[in-house]
């Protein structure tokens, strides 16, 4: 048996994108040209790589006037996931797509709030 | 004298271990019966204790370790977040609100005021080359004052 688990094992370890898509599921879907993100999981230093790549991936892909990133889905969030939604605030700005946020959990909504960031990109 | 508990948790500097001990150290503190939001503000002080061993603890000196220890006790959590590596030449500087080294990564800089908000106590040693540690306190709600 464990012949078989180590393949999967090292493949994990390796590369840890696996290890990644555990911790941030990312859904989207356009609506009267509004892309609609939904994030799920824990945002942190680990899964910000992956979730930057997969947020930027949509952001460009097709022409929207807005996008609103649902962060109900966030069970957990730091300071990390500030800095990623500031720098794809600032890749929109660049296009003037405007960026709302939307159903923040208590914590991840502590942390927003404490960094000002509804100022620039509005809870709705 | 109250009884007091510890845990000593100490892991490599890694990304993936970041959700595990702040997992640990809320599973450490539910001994003490904190609320859900006490329980999110430990978790997101540790996290970016952690995040700042990861991304800055080791630079330009390989890898190494972080070690974690806490004591629960008298309505009160300590947490004691450490590393070897090189440590932070300018303390004041680094706890300043949004002040980062590293702003082309999308970095907040908001590490240590999320900690000192969140918690009720928070005291950094550390030197250039000498490594840093963070001691943190968070005083249980209801607890604390009658506890002792």
């Amino acid at each position: 048996m464990i012949f078989l688990l180590f393949p999967l094992y090292s493949l994990i370890i390796r590369h840890r994108f696996f290890v990644i898509l555990f911790y941030v599921r990312i859904e989207s879907k356009v609506l009267n040209q509004t892309l609609y993100i939904g994030l799920n999981g824990e945002l942190d230093e680990h899964a910000a790589e992956y979730t930057r790549a997969g947020l930027d991936g949509l952001m460009t892909a097709g022409s929207v006037q807005r996008v609103v990133i649902d962060l109900s889905g966030l069970s957990f969030m730091d300071s990390t996931g500030v800095g990623v939604l500031i720098g794809r605030f600032k890749k929109l700005k660049a296009r003037n797509i405007p960026l709302f946020l939307a159903n923040p959990t208590s914590g991840a909504d502590k942390v927003l709030t404490m960094s000002g960031i509804y100022q620039i990109m509005p809870k709705i | 004298m109250k009884e007091s508990n510890e845990m000593t948790l100490t892991v490599p500097a890694i990304g993936v271990n970041e959700a595990f001990v702040r997992g640990a150290v809320a599973a450490f503190a539910v001994q003490l019966d904190p609320t859900v939001e006490e329980i999110n503000d430990i978790k997101t002080a540790v996290s970016e204790a952690v995040t700042n061993c990861i991304v800055h603890g080791y630079e330009g000196k390989g890898s190494g370790d972080i070690t974690v220890k806490c004591s629960a006790g008298g309505g009160r959590l300590h947490i004691a977040v450490s590393d070897a590596g090189v440590g932070i030449p300018d303390v004041a500087r680094a706890r300043e609100m949004f002040y980062t080294t590293k702003p082309e990564q999308e970095r907040s800089g908001m590490g240590f005021a999320i900690m000192e908000t969140f918690m009720d106590a928070l005291e950094v040693e550390s030197a250039a080359g000498s490594g840093t540690i963070v001691k943190m306190e968070k005083r249980i709600k209801g607890k604390a004052d009658k506890a002792d």
